[in-house]
């Protein structure tokens, strides 16, 4: 086991080093000068254009400002600066994560119980009513776009009812914040409690459940432990993956509750061509993901016996 | 603003409970009314704003965000009033002879809001300091027209400058201080109503560079508190100040919303005070949600569609006929679509000038009118358009791509000639193919202006080599007459000049003017006095509070 979590570790490094290159590429590669569009419509000389390439460090070889800014991101962890305003780039980052991690917890909460819960009626209760009450529901959550989902529990919640503030104010509350974690959560409740009816009906008729009703184990520790078990591995790995798109995909949710956090940031920045903050932002998601996969591969060992981890 | 909801939910509490021990609450309510109307004088307001891109300096702040707080920060010498005549703000007086030579002196009494005084030499470091290119700061090229600017601030890569202060910038004394221009500029004085040309403190220059512009001291009416980065800027009134334009309320709390619907949705709500804008999806009804408080007024800037001068279409054979260009734009019906796409966001341009500013002169040209069959007869008296075909480039991030295409749907019609939108992702996309002069044909332009004379709407723009001039478009005559407007001995002579330079402007046709800009904005019930200046922003000083 343990062998096995640093084998996972030191594969990050080369992951890790991969991502950022290509970010870094990436934002090099677009069309667009990030020191140009500093002075809008109507531009500055040569010479101003030079000396603040000059003062950003960006006058430099596109390996050699690689080369910099891993450097001082790897030794001092500093993510450099951005480019438009000169505020550095893990103050910004700062500012905006934990909002964001708020956001996505309540949304992942949010999923994980009422998903959970759904796929559970579902499953048990397959091909009858509440059942396919679950599906339509859930059908109907899927087809909805994020964007009109967000606007309609505004309409109605915000703006008929008066229950809730249409908008996070600047000094986000966990009570604001509830009405955003269910539209970003929506989507993924919807797929959860799928996944889980499904491969709880399935299983439901597999050999060992019919072992285990024949021994005479009560129903609790036969749906609680035996299936359950069985049928959340599927369920983990979606989890899993949800966690990191909850965080870096959360663009349009943001701007329809008026949140700054990282969606924001991502989407400006390449309209910006932050590259620096970019590739911060990215590097820091990449390593989410990166845990949040070893983490359920580690589950997986507890879920299944027979998976072993030498 | 929590703590507001809070009382709101407390007032609402007590209400219920006054309702439910049956108390006669018709007088408490009419009580509550007479003080709701009455003035806080130092009540705090609220404005949507967007996170100011750069740093908060003098010479480096160009967009609109980081403009309307510096606006609250720092006095110039002079502004502007709504006809285009100037006040004097920090300055006594503003004089000279041969408008080469401008005297500047300063009132009495004036200090920062650090407590030291605004003297002559806090004017004349600060210009020297956003001049040179060592700072390069995006304004520096205001101070071209100072003696000695080249020294300070040499144009091209790589050049070092010969010189830290302009030549032409000396002090005579405590108060007074006297500009000498490189050539005569008869409306320098009304330049100087720009930011770029505030004093700073001598702290500044102490401060490492990094917090020169995170937490300004300037001179004007309201004093910098606090910047908590993407949400809010706060500003409180500064008591010492001595200009004119006093702040009626007590400081400004700038809100940052991620959309403009947000902010819509909270003035609504009562959560924000002052809004600058209102997105196109609530402009259809923001007239009668909001009442009296929709504000729908024109300021300085022009829409217009540029002439990409050095693209082959334009260039070979031969240049271009200016009748190709002046049929073009009489194809563009440009009542009908301000009405219907624009949602009445804009007014049908009558010339190159805006409105508002000193100079302009109401249907200045005839060009503008919509003529289908002139249109095509100047189009085919010019030689008709190269290969009968023209593309608009816009940046499809800026709300442009209904206009161009009704703009293209309007001319095809009229004249057959086939129009298309040339979309570019984003505004970076957009302005790198500008610079990059890869323009394919025409290119959507504007223009908001930066001082209030009819100059700044034509030599800024059309001069060879201008800042403004991105379409390559040269004309030697064009050039004499606009040297000849700007040696005019008066401000009144040169601005009669340019005038006679826009009407003559049908002739080389450089650009074709679309429609003038509009503030479409609103403001809550908690604030009176809003009004909204010649650039479009909220005069933060005239704002008025109610007792709440």
């Amino acid at each position: 086991m343990g062998r096995y979590v640093a084998r996972r570790l030191l594969q990050m490094i080369p992951v890790f080093f991969g991502t950022t290159l290509l970010i870094f590429l990436m934002v090099h590669s677009l069309p667009g000068d990030p020191v140009l569009a500093m002075f809008g419509d109507k531009g500055a000389d040569p010479a101003t254009l030079a000396a603040k390439r000059h003062e950003l460090g960006l006058d430099k070889s596109l390996p050699e400002q690689y080369f910099v800014y891993m450097r001082d991101m790897i030794l001092h962890l500093d993510f450099g600066d951005q480019i438009r305003n000169g505020r550095p780039v893990t103050e910004v980052l700062g500012d905006a994560f934990p909002i964001t991690l708020q956001l996505a917890a309540l949304a992942f909460v949010f999923e994980l119980t009422f998903g959970l819960a759904l796929g559970i009626i579902g499953g048990l209760r397959a091909g009858r009513l509440a059942d396919n009450a679950i599906l339509l529901f859930t059908l109907l959550i899927m087809s909805i776009p994020v964007f009109v989902l967000g606007y309609i529990i505004k309409m109605v919640f915000a703006f008929n009812l008066g229950w809730i503030s249409p908008n996070v104010s600047t000094v986000p509350q966990w009570d604001e914040l509830i009405a955003p974690a269910v539209v970003l959560g929506g989507l993924s409740l919807a797929y959860v409690a799928r996944l889980t009816r499904t491969s709880m009906a399935e299983n439901l008729r597999s050999d060992y459940m019919r072992t285990a009703v024949a021994k005479g184990l009560p129903k609790r520790r036969i749906i609680g432990v035996h299936l359950m078990r069985n049928s959340m591995i599927p369920v983990v790995t979606l989890l899993g993956t949800d966690l990191g798109a909850l965080m870096g995909g959360a663009v349009v949710t943001e701007q329809i509750f008026n949140i700054k956090g990282i969606g924001g940031i991502i989407a400006e920045s390449i309209s910006r061509r932050e590259g620096t903050t970019l590739v911060g932002l990215v590097t820091i998601l990449v390593l989410v993901y990166l845990v949040t996969s070893l983490l359920i591969d580690l589950l997986y060992a507890v879920l299944d016996p027979r998976i072993r981890y030498a | 603003m929590r703590g507001a909801k809070s009382a709101k939910w407390v007032t609402g509490a007590i209400i219920v409970a006054l309702a439910a021990t049956a108390c006669g609450g018709g007088k408490t309510d009419e009580g509550a009314k007479g003080a709701k109307g009455a003035v806080d004088p130092n009540g705090i307001f609220s404005i949507e704003l967007g996170e100011p891109e750069k740093p908060l300096l003098t010479g480096d702040t160009m967009e609109s965000n980081g403009s309307a707080v510096m606006a609250g920060l720092f006095s110039t010498l002079v502004d502007y009033k709504a006809d285009g005549s100037l006040e004097m703000i920090n300055a006594e007086s503003v004089t000279t002879t041969d408008s080469k030579t401008w005297t500047v002196k300063l009132k009495k009494g004036w200090t920062f809001h650090d407590g030291t005084p605004v003297t002559a030499k806090s004017f004349v470091d600060a210009w020297n300091w956003n001049a040179s290119v060592d700072n390069a700061q995006g304004l520096a090229s205001w101070f071209a027209d100072i003696k000695g600017y080249e020294k300070v601030h040499p144009d091209a890569e790589g050049a070092k400058a010969t010189s830290k202060t302009l030549d032409g910038l000396k002090v005579v004394d405590e108060g007074t201080f006297t500009i000498e221009l490189a050539k005569p500029v008869p409306y320098f004085a009304h330049k100087l109503a720009y930011i770029v040309f505030a004093p700073l403190p001598d702290s500044f220059y102490k401060l490492p560079a990094k917090e020169r512009g995170a937490k300004p001291v300037g001179n004007g009416p309201y004093k910098f508190k606090s910047w908590d980065h993407k949400k809010q800027i706060e500003v409180v009134r500064f008591d010492d100040y001595k200009g004119p334009n006093k702040a009626k309320n007590g400081g400004v709390v700038f809100k940052n919303y991620t959309t403009l619907e947000a902010a819509y949705e909270d003035l609504k709500s009562g959560n924000v005070d002052v809004l600058r804008q209102i997105a196109p999806k609530d402009l259809p009804l923001y007239r009668q949600d909001l009442g009296e408080r929709a504000v729908d007024q024109a300021y300085s800037a022009i829409q217009t569609i540029a002439v990409a001068f050095y693209a082959d279409q334009w260039k070979k054979p031969k240049p271009i006929d200016p009748r190709v260009i002046q049929g073009l734009s009489m194809a563009i019906d440009r009542a009908t679509i301000t009405k219907t796409v624009l949602n009445g966001t804009r007014e049908p341009a009558t010339g190159w000038v805006a409105k508002g500013v000193l100079g302009y002169q109401p249907n200045a040209v005839e060009i503008t009118k919509f003529d289908p069959a002139k249109a095509k007869e100047l189009i085919e008296a010019g030689g008709g358009v190269p290969n009968n075909q023209i593309s608009i480039q816009y940046n499809a991030d800026g709300g442009h791509k209904e206009w161009v295409e009704a703009v293209c749907n309007s001319i095809t019609q009229a004249t057959t000639v086939k129009c298309v939108g040339d979309g570019k992702p984003d505004f970076q996309a957009d302005l790198t193919a500008r610079k990059t002069k890869q323009v394919k044909s025409l290119y959507r332009s504007g223009w908001v202006l930066d001082y209030p004379v009819n100059a700044n709407f034509i030599s800024d723009l059309f001069r060879t080599g201008a800042g403004g001039n991105q379409g390559d478009f040269s004309n030697k005559e064009l050039d004499a007459k606009i040297a000849a407007a700007d040696s005019a001995k008066t401000l009144d002579e040169s601005v009669k000049a340019y005038q006679a330079i826009e009407k003559d402007l049908i002739n080389y046709m450089p650009s074709i003017p679309l429609w003038y800009y509009k503030v479409n904005a609103g403001y809550s019930e908690n604030v009176s006095g809003v009004a909204y200046g010649q650039d479009g922003d909220p005069i933060l000083t005239g704002v008025e509070v109610k007792k709440k």
